[in-house]
Order: structure tokens, then C-alpha cells, then sequence
């Protein structure tokens, strides 16, 4: 993994502008498209937004952190289900407790339930290192995947149509523009987030241990603190982009929370970039469009899908920001 | 970046293309044409595209165009192409799925558009009851149905006992669930095994179970792949004469030839029923069958029968309206009616447009050209209608 | 307790154990020495599988056409090394797993294109497709017999390799300490190539023996990669012996899990949430006993040496 680390005066780096336009075309592009009549390229950019809100989680503690965590599409099925599961008992009766299309509630369970099973297994899982720790956590995503096979009160294998959709003040989700509005903000405001808890102490700790554990033992750190941390931030943040997924696709599955999910998410990360900030943004942008417009070609799409995939790893050490930054270097020379 | 240009271009593009013409009947078809479910969807399409021949692609004097969109085997890839179909397409009718989850999660995206939705398989219970609308109809069957049959015939040969297996997801407990409600005998097994993704293919321990089980027959219930794969084991373990085999949707003409290549006699015999066989003996069904078999050299199975099917329904409402596509109620009326050559013979729609229809047994013989295939033996239930639609306030 | 019942699901049990271990074996081997994650071992066993099921109505015959797919997908393996693998030694593992996850797209897309979306059987001669009674009141198929046989004889010429052999000094000595190997003068490129050869071979092995059982389909490999890569951990990873026992665990808990847990479960709750838990618990038991073991033994059962 190539480390970027962020620059100190980050608006001379010529990464500063392009992400700013990347910003910029995200919204715009989209609504111009839904106005000109193009509603399903909303849908398209609605699901990039999210997912890319998803993978920037992920990127807090795989990119900065260096912890591979390859169940994370579990925190987006939770996220999802907190959403599902209080409409659908409000419309179908019983559990009365949380029964309930009150949006802030299913923030509120989403992201807890996330935090919560990031701390469980987080606590577990940060046990382990390396290869280990991959597998350990796709092993935790595996067994929520099943425990939600087995709910066959909320459809089990064959999911749960969310009927309505989350419920806020002022505001309706099932304006598709009002949805994209709202993914868009909370990406802003995520990546945000992710930015400042990078530039802290607290960020800064957690990138020293990744790149030497050992030395920031010794300096008395307890890195695992840390580490778990994070790893309970980044799991709230995607149970919160379940939430977003939820009502966006209206439908959800164990499948949404199947590990080629979770590879999924890595993979947005890992092209764009690890520990740059905006590199899920552009990972998982290319991940979507790429995927759609070769879906347009061949029904065979999977084949240059993964031609390109490999030729990326072969050529674009370090992702798509990595490439950036050696334009740039070589550029200097 | 540049890509995300040029995504933006390319969607530009697609919308002066995609510009919706008015003077053709536009249907957009979802099926399984990639991953290990492949093999059904191209059976439909297959079909679909006989539809078109025999109707000379004409509905109420306007061309049709057909667009085939690939669910790959995933609820939310058939969800994304059922949007696609509806909102960037612009198409009349959207008709396919052969998985329920497919249908459950995409139903909401076509019938909020105020379209026609045509299951030309997945038979689900909600749709079926609560969740029944006016603008659903079915060219197949409600997933209990066809098990419900079995437990019929079963009961009429003598079968005392019973071992149960199918795969743990919601048409599978669907299937033991039709079965138990009408087999008056005993169960003495069941075994609901891993589905989805990485699937469970190797039944060695449940057939183990099942055979010291002592049971006078076994029924299962295994779509796709897991069909052939089953009955070899099944084979394999020489069950064929201890546990008789009984199955819903697991033997059909895509699975027969397979297993005649492999060598699994022990099939041959076997009994299953369902609302359709290639030997039904009506005038649409012959000449479905046999321009099927010239076109394609083998029998067509049940899913493309009911694929069949959901293109003459569409025809039936667009020609009962000339054509004019606006006229939904037109459309609904006339489908409502079921007035067209089917492939089944006659068949009703009750309130929830599920079919009323009947059920046959049919068991596993070599035809005349020596192919494997179903020969149906005799109607077990007649006019039957699911047990969902006193759910449905329609 | 039936015992007859149970000692033929000991031998079921058994032999997914085997086809693990025959999977497991090439990317431990993988993994411990060149410490290369290969996702795309899986689409290997499907190569073999379908290799073997196109010999197979070639020649009509079952074994020449197995015996003919074991080096044709040794092979495969060898131009993957060469073409992609090879590149990638010195990168980071998250290199790895994005790049073999577009091996297993490409793989899986050209054997569609290649083969058909259906899948393929393979028939068996009918020496092996009849059952054998091992001893009195055990009846299994005598192909499961034989997929035990061939397995364990993989493993012990596996073992005599490793242990015994001058190149298996090489294949150890690289799951220790590499970089000691390679400034040692060994050729390691050729070694490393040799060895994914080698996997593959075995991987190929593993899926021509599942095709006749199952078939050969488009992403099986992708089935049970996964269950492989619980195997090698819950063994230890560059560890031959802890991959074995390890994939014979596996094997026994996930096949005894299936038989008797929904008995088990009845003994405490009723017969209806047995009927709903059991299958999930049993799907979900071999994550759960991966997470147990390396929760306190973060390193796996057998981790090789001075790793």
C-alpha cells in the first residue's frame, strides 16, 4: 500500500482541486440528469453517493488505520434491517417498541446497533492481525448474514420491501432529488468528519499504528484502544449508510450483506486510494459508472470488468490517487 | 474524473436515444441470463422470442419491442434492471422473474410507475394476498400450489410415510409447507439445507438420514442446478427402488437431458406434478411444443411454457384495446378475462389475477425418440385456486 | 443413537474434509511462501472440473479424461503465474485480493463463454457409480470411497514431498523465512512458479472429483473458497499439517452439524424453532468455530515456524 499521507498545505496540491471539481460535478451532474429526463441516472449516482459514503467508512480504518476489514457490508444489511424491520412492524403489527416510520429512530438504531456490533466484534477480531483479521471479520459478517437468513418473519433469504419509507419533518424521502440531496450532504458531512478525526491527535495515533505498532507500544500508547476505536466509528458510519440504502433501493436482503459485498467496499477503497481522503469517493465512482456502462455493452460485462481490475493493481500502484500522485512527481521532475 | 464525464456524455446520449416512440408496444423481459441460473432464463427467452414469431411481433397493430434485461440471480441486480426497464426505458409491460426474491424486490418499482407487471413464474404468497394488485397477473402458479398437488398424489397412491427434503429459503419452506397441508400420512424426516450463495450441493448425510429413516418416499424440492445434482446422489446411493423420489420443480426438460447424458436412470419413474407437461394435449400446446423442438431441438420446460404465455396475456389486452396503449383499464379488463390460446388450456383469473387451474402428476418416461421426458398420468386437483386469495381485498 | 448411521456420516464428513484439504493444500502452500492471497484458487477447482467433464465426452472415459485434466490445470495455473501472479509478489495483500477477484471474474466469465451457463455432468463408469457395504449395515457409493482414497493418497505423497524431498526442503525452508531462501541462491521464481503450478494441480484435482458428485458449474470455486480460506486460517497459515486436520474438522462438524443439530436442538426447545435454528446455526458453525479459535489462539491451530 502506498501511504499519502495528507499534505499540510492541502490547497496547493493539485489533489485539492481535483477533488474539489469531483464535489462540485457530483452536485450538479446528477440532478441536471434527472431534470433532463434522465431519472435512472439519478438512481445511478444516488447508489454511487452511498456506496461511496459506505466505502469512506471503511477507508477510516483499512486506509488510515491499516486494518482490513472485510465484513463491513454487515454494518450496511444492520443499518438497512433498522430501517426495514420498525416500518415493517408498524404497517404489520407487534413489537410495539420500536414499531415506528420515525426517520430519526432508524438513525438512531442503525447507527447504534452498528456501534454496538462493531464493539463486540471489533473486540474480538482486534485480537488478531493481518490475514487473520481479514477473515475474522468476513467470518462475523457471515454469521449476521445467516442469523438474517433465519428471520423469516422479515422474509429471511427472499428480503424485506421497505413500504414506506423513513419519515422526517419538513422533508420526504420518496422525492428521488430530496434523497440525493440528503446522500450527497451526509457524504460531505462524513467526509468531513473523517478528515478531522484523521488530522487528530487521536488520527494521527491511529496512523502511527499502523505503520509501526511496535514503536507506538513502546512510546506507551495502547494502540488497541485506538484501534477499536475507530473500528466502532467506521462501523456506525456505515450502519448509517445502510440507513441510506435502505431507502433508497426500498428492498433489502442478506444478500446486501453477502461477503463479495464486503469485497465490494474494499475494492472501491482500494482503488481509489487507501488513506486518501476522497479515494472511496473516486473508487467507488468508477466502480459504479464503469459497471454500468459495460452492463450497456455485454451481458458479459464481468470479463472487462475484471481485465480492467487487474491491469489497475498492475499499473496504478496505490490506486487511482496513487496514480494522480506520481503525474505529479513525475510532472516535478 | 474524466470517466465520470464521460459517463455523464454517455447518459446524454442514451437519453435522446431512448426517446419513447409511441406507435410500438414496448415489453421489457426480466430474467437469469448469466451465473448457474443461466440456463432457465435462456429457456424463456427462448420462448419469448417463439411468442414473437407466432404473433408476427404485432400486438393491436403495432410493432413490439422487446427488451431482455438479466437479473443475475440477485434480488437487487433485478431491481436495478426493472428500474432501468421502467424509468429510462419507458416500457408497457414488464413481464419474467423466475425468482421470488427477484419479484418481491422489484414489484414495488413497476407497479408505483403505474405499469403491468406479468410473473411468468415466481409465485410468492404476498403477492398472492396482501400484497395482490390490480395491475400483477400470473401466467405460472402460487409457489403452494404444485407441493400441495404432490401431497394429493401421494396420498392416492398409498404413500404412509414421508421424508422431506428442500433448500432452507422462503420458496423452499413454501414447498414443505404446501405439501404437509395436504399429505395425510406421516413425516418422518426433514432436512431444510443451506441455500443462497454458496449453496449446499452434496446431500450425502441428509441421504443417509432418509434412508434410515425407513420412509415409503422421499420428496424434494431442489430449482437449478441443485436438481440434477441431487438425483445423482440420489442415484448414486441406489435409492431408486428402497425411496421412491417425488419433486416439484426440481425434474424438467432442462434437467432431463443433463441427466441422460449422465446416466441417471434412476430418475425414469419418477413422479411430479405441476399445472403444465409437454405432452398436454391442446391445440396451442402442440404447436408450441413441436415449433419449440424444431427451433431449438429439445422439449421446452415449464418456465418456458408460462413465458410463453405472459406474451399472448399481453397481446390479448393490447389487441382488445387496438392498440391503444393509454387504456389501462382496457388492458386490465381484457386480462382479466384469460381469453387466449394458453398453453395449459383454460384456465380463470380469480380476484387476486392469480390462475385457477388444474394440477396433474406426471411421471418421467422415454418418449418415442428415446428423450427423456414427463408424461402427465392424470388431474389431481381441478380448478384449483391458491389458498392466499381470501387474503387479498380485490 | 443409530451407530451404522453415524459411521456413515463420519465418512461423508470425512470426505468434504478431503476435497478441503486437497484445496486448502495449494493455497497454504501459496500463502506460507510466496505470502500470496490467491482468491482465485477457486476458479482453478471449477477449471479442473470442467476440463475434466469436456475429456470426459471427448474420450469417454472418466479416468484418462481426470488423468489428462490434473496437468491441464496445473497448466492454467502455471500461465497465471506467469502472466498476472508473477508481478504481484512484492505488493501489499489488499494488491492480492483485488487482483485475483478479476482473475475470478475473467475465469468465471470465459469458462460461460467457453462452456454454457448449465453446467456439464459427468458420468461415471459404472464400476464407480454402484454403492459398497464396508463392513456389515454401512452402504456408501463406491465414488465416495474412492474420492477418499485418492484424497488421503494426495496428502501422503504430499507429505513426502514436503518432508522428504530435496525441493520440499526449498517449499518448507520458504514458508519459514523467504528472503533467507532466495539469498541462499535457490531460484525462487521458478520454485514459486512450481508451487502455484502445484496448487492448481491439486485444486483441479479437488474439482474433477466434486463434478461427478455435484457438476461442473460456473462459480462453484467461489462456493468454497471461502470454507478453504476458514480451513488454512483455523490451520495456520504455511502450515500442511494444520491444513489437513483443520479441513478434516471442518469437514466432520460442518457434515455432523447438519445431521444432528436440529436433533440436538430438540432436546431443548420445541420441534418448530428447532426446525428454524438448526439450519442456521449449522451454516453459521464453522464461521463461529473460526472465531473461536482464533479469538484465543490468534495465530491458528499450527502456525508454521518463526512466523
Amino acid at each position: 500500500m502506498t501511504n499519502l499521507p495528507l499534505k499540510k498545505n492541502i490547497s496547493r496540491h493539485p489533489a485539492f482541486w481535483i477533488n474539489t471539481i469531483a464535489l462540485v460535478l457530483l452536485a450538479v451532474v446528477p440532478p441536471v440528469l434527472f431534470i433532463s429526463g434522465q431519472p435512472f441516472w439519478l438512481d445511478v449516482f444516488t447508489r454511487l453517493v452511498i456506496l461511496a459514503l459506505a466505502a469512506t467508512a471503511l477507508n477510516l480504518i483499512l486506509g488510515f488505520g491499516g486494518l482490513v476489514s472485510f465484513g463491513h457490508a454487515a454494518y450496511l444489511g444492520l443499518g438497512a434491517y433498522a430501517v426495514g424491520i420498525p416500518v415493517y412492524h408498524s404497517l404489520y403489527g407487534g413489537m410495539d417498541s420500536i414499531a415506528s416510520f420515525n426517520g430519526f429512530l432508524h438513525i438512531g438504531l442503525a447507527v447504534g446497533i452498528s456501534a454496538l456490533f462493531a464493539l463486540l466484534t471489533g473486540a474480538i477480531s482486534l485480537r488478531t492481525r493481518g490475514v487473520n483479521f481479514i477473515m475474522i471479520t468476513m467470518a462475523f459478517g457471515q454469521m449476521i448474514f445467516y442469523a438474517i437468513v433465519a428471520l423469516e418473519n422479515y422474509g429471511g433469504d427472499d428480503g424485506l420491501t421497505i413500504d414506506v419509507r423513513s419519515e422526517f419533518p419538513l422533508i420526504s424521502l420518496d422525492n428521488p432529488l430530496t434523497l440525493y440531496t440528503v446522500c450527497y450532504l451526509s457524504l460531505l458531512l462524513v467526509l468531513l468528519i473523517v478528515y478531522r478525526i484523521t488530522r487528530s491527535r487521536f488520527g494521527l495515533t491511529l496512523q502511527g499504528a499502523r505503520s509501526n505498532e511496535q514503536r507506538m507500544r513502546s512510546l506507551g500508547i495502547n494502540c488497541y484502544r485506538y484501534q477499536l476505536i475507530a473500528f466502532v466509528i467506521s462501523g456506525a458510519i456505515c450502519g448509517y449508510a445502510g440507513f441510506l440504502l435502505g431507502n433508497f433501493t426500498t428492498f433489502i436482503s442478506p444478500e446486501m450483506m453477502d461477503w463479495t459485498r464486503s469485497g465490494e467496499l474494499m475494492f472501491m477503497v482500494i482503488l481509489g486510494g487507501a488513506a486518501f481522503l476522497l479515494g472511496p469517493v473516486f473508487g467507488a465512482a468508477v466502480f459504479i459508472l464503469l459497471e454500468q456502462l459495460l452492463r450497456e455493452v455485454t451481458i458479459h460485462w464481468h470479463l472487462p470488468f475484471g481485465i480492467l481490475l487487474i491491469l489497475s493493481v498492475l499499473f496504478f500502484n496505490g490506486g487511482l490517487a496513487g496514480a494522480v500522485s506520481r503525474l505529479r512527481s513525475f510532472k516535478n521532475q | 474524473m474524466k470517466k465520470l464525464l464521460t459517463a455523464a456524455i454517455v447518459g446524454a446520449a442514451f437519453a435522446l436515444t431512448s426517446a419513447h416512440a409511441a406507435d410500438e408496444v414496448k415489453i421489457g423481459f426480466v430474467t437469469t441470463l448469466t451465473t448457474g441460473g443461466a440456463s432457465i432464463g435462456q429457456d424463456q427467452e427462448k420462448a419469448v422470442k417463439l411468442a414473437l414469431k407466432h404473433i408476427d411481433n404485432t400486438m393491436g397493430g403495432k410493432p413490439v419491442n422487446l427488451i431482455m434485461a438479466d437479473d443475475g440471480f440477485k434480488p437487487e441486480v433485478g431491481k436495478q434492471a426493472t428500474d432501468k426497464l421502467v424509468k429510462q426505458d419507458n416500457v408497457d409491460f414488464v413481464a419474467g422473474y423466475i425468482w421470488s426474491h427477484v419479484l418481491l424486490a422489484s414489484r414495488k418499482s413497476v407497479l408505483d410507475a403505474d405499469k403491468f407487471l406479468i410473473s411468468a413464474n415466481a409465485g410468492p404468497s404476498p403477492v398472492a394476498g396482501k400484497l395482490c394488485h390490480p395491475n400483477f397477473f400470473s401466467t405460472s402458479w402460487q409457489n403452494d400450489q404444485t407441493p400441495m398437488a404432490m401431497g394429493e398424489t401421494l396420498n392416492q397412491q398409498g404413500v404412509k410415510s414421508l421424508y422431506i427434503m428442500a433448500p432452507n429459503y422462503a420458496a423452499g419452506k413454501d414447498m414443505v409447507a404446501g405439501v404437509e397441508r395436504t399429505f395425510k400420512g406421516e413425516i418422518l424426516g426433514k432436512d431444510m439445507t443451506k441455500w443462497g450463495k454458496d449453496a449446499q450441493l452434496d446431500f450425502s448425510a441428509e441421504l443417509a438420514k432418509a434412508k434410515a429413516s425407513g420412509a415409503e418416499g422421499i420428496f424434494v424440492f431442489y430449482p437449478g442446478k441443485a436438481g440434477p445434482a441431487f438425483i445423482k446422489q440420489y442415484q448414486q446411493a441406489g435409492l431408486r427402488d428402497s425411496l421412491p423420489l417425488y419433486t416439484v420443480f426440481t425434474v424438467d426438460s432442462i434437467s432431463l437431458p443433463k441427466l441422460q447424458d449422465g446416466g441417471m436412470e434412476g430418475v425414469l419413474g419418477s413422479v411430479s406434478t405441476g399445472h403444465w407437461g409437454p405432452d398436454l394435449d391442446n391445440e396451442a400446446n402442440i404447436k408450441f411444443v413441436s415449433d419449440f423442438r424444431a427451433e431449438y431441438g429439445s422439449y421446452p420446460s415449464f418456465y418456458a411454457a408460462q413465458a410463453y404465455d405472459s406474451i399472448l396475456l399481453i397481446k390479448s389486452a393490447v389487441d382488445a384495446v387496438d392498440g391503444d396503449l393509454g387504456n389501462k383499464d382496457g388492458m386490465r379488463a381484457a386480462m382479466k378475462e384469460a381469453n387466449f390460446g394458453s398453453v395449459r388450456g383454460d384456465f380463470s383469473y380469480g380476484n387476486n389475477h392469480m390462475p385457477i387451474q388444474d394440477f396433474y402428476s406426471r411421471k418421467v418416461v422415454e418418449d418415442a425418440d428415446g428423450n427423456w421426458t414427463t408424461q402427465i398420468e392424470k388431474v389431481v386437483l381441478d380448478d384449483h385456486q391458491d389458498t392466499y386469495a381470501a387474503n387479498c381485498n380485490m | 443413537m443409530d451407530t451404522s448411521l453415524l459411521f456413515i456420516q463420519l465418512l461423508n464428513g470425512m470426505q468434504l474434509g478431503i476435497l478441503l484439504f486437497l484445496l486448502s493444500a495449494g493455497l497454504t502452500l501459496t500463502f506460507g511462501i510466496m505470502d500470496f492471497v490467491n482468491l482465485s484458487h477457486g476458479s482453478l477447482y471449477m477449471l479442473g472440473a470442467f476440463i475434466c467433464a469436456s475429456l470426459t465426452q471427448l474420450t469417454g472415459s472418466f479416468i484418462l479424461a481426470a488423468l489428462l485434466a490434473i496437468p491441464l490445470t496445473a497448466l492454467c495455473g502455471l500461465i497465471i503465474e506467469l502472466v498476472v501472479v508473477r508481478q504481484l509478489y512484492s505488493r501489499h495483500h489488499l494488491d492480492h485480493v483485488l487482483a485475483t477477484f478479476g482473475l475470478i471474474l475473467c475465469l468465471d466469465t470465459l469458462a460461460e463463454m467457453i462452456w454454457g451457463p448449465a453446467g456439464i455432468a459427468i458420468p461415471l463408469p459404472a464400476f464407480l457409480n454402484g454403492q459398497v457395504e464396508v463392513f456389515s449395515g454401512v452402504v456408501i457409493p463406491t465414488f465416495r470411497l474412492l474420492i477418499i482414497t485418492v484424497g488421503l493418497t494426495a496428502a501422503a505423497g504430499l507429505y513426502l514431498l514436503v518432508n522428504h524431498t530435496k525441493i520440499g526442503m526449498l517449499i518448507r525452508a520458504g514458508a519459514s523465512n523467504r528472503t533467507m531462501v532466495g539469498a541462499l541462491g535457490v531460484d525462487i521464481k521458478t520454485l514459486f512458479t512450481g508451487v502455484f503450478a502445484l496448487g492448481a494441480g491439486l485444486a483441479g484435482l479437488a474439482g474433477l472429483l466434486v463434478a461427478p458428485i455435484a457438476e461442473a458449474s460456473i462459480g462453484m470455486g467461489n462456493e468454497i473458497i471461502i470454507t478453504t480460506f476458514v480451513v488454512i486460517i483455523i490451520g495456520g497459515i504455511g502450515s500442511m499439517k494444520g491444513a489437513f486436520i483443520a479441513a478434516l474438522l471442518i469437514g466432520l462438524i460442518d457434515t455432523l452439524g447438519r445431521s444432528y443439530l436440529d436433533d440436538l436442538f430438540k432436546l431443548i426447545m420445541s420441534s418448530e424453532a428447532a426446525e428454524t435454528a438448526a439450519p442456521a446455526i449449522s451454516a453459521m458453525l464453522i464461521y463461529l468455530l473460526m472465531a473461536v479459535i482464533l479469538a484465543i489462539r490468534p495465530q491458528g491451530l499450527f502456525p508454521a515456524a518463526s512466523r
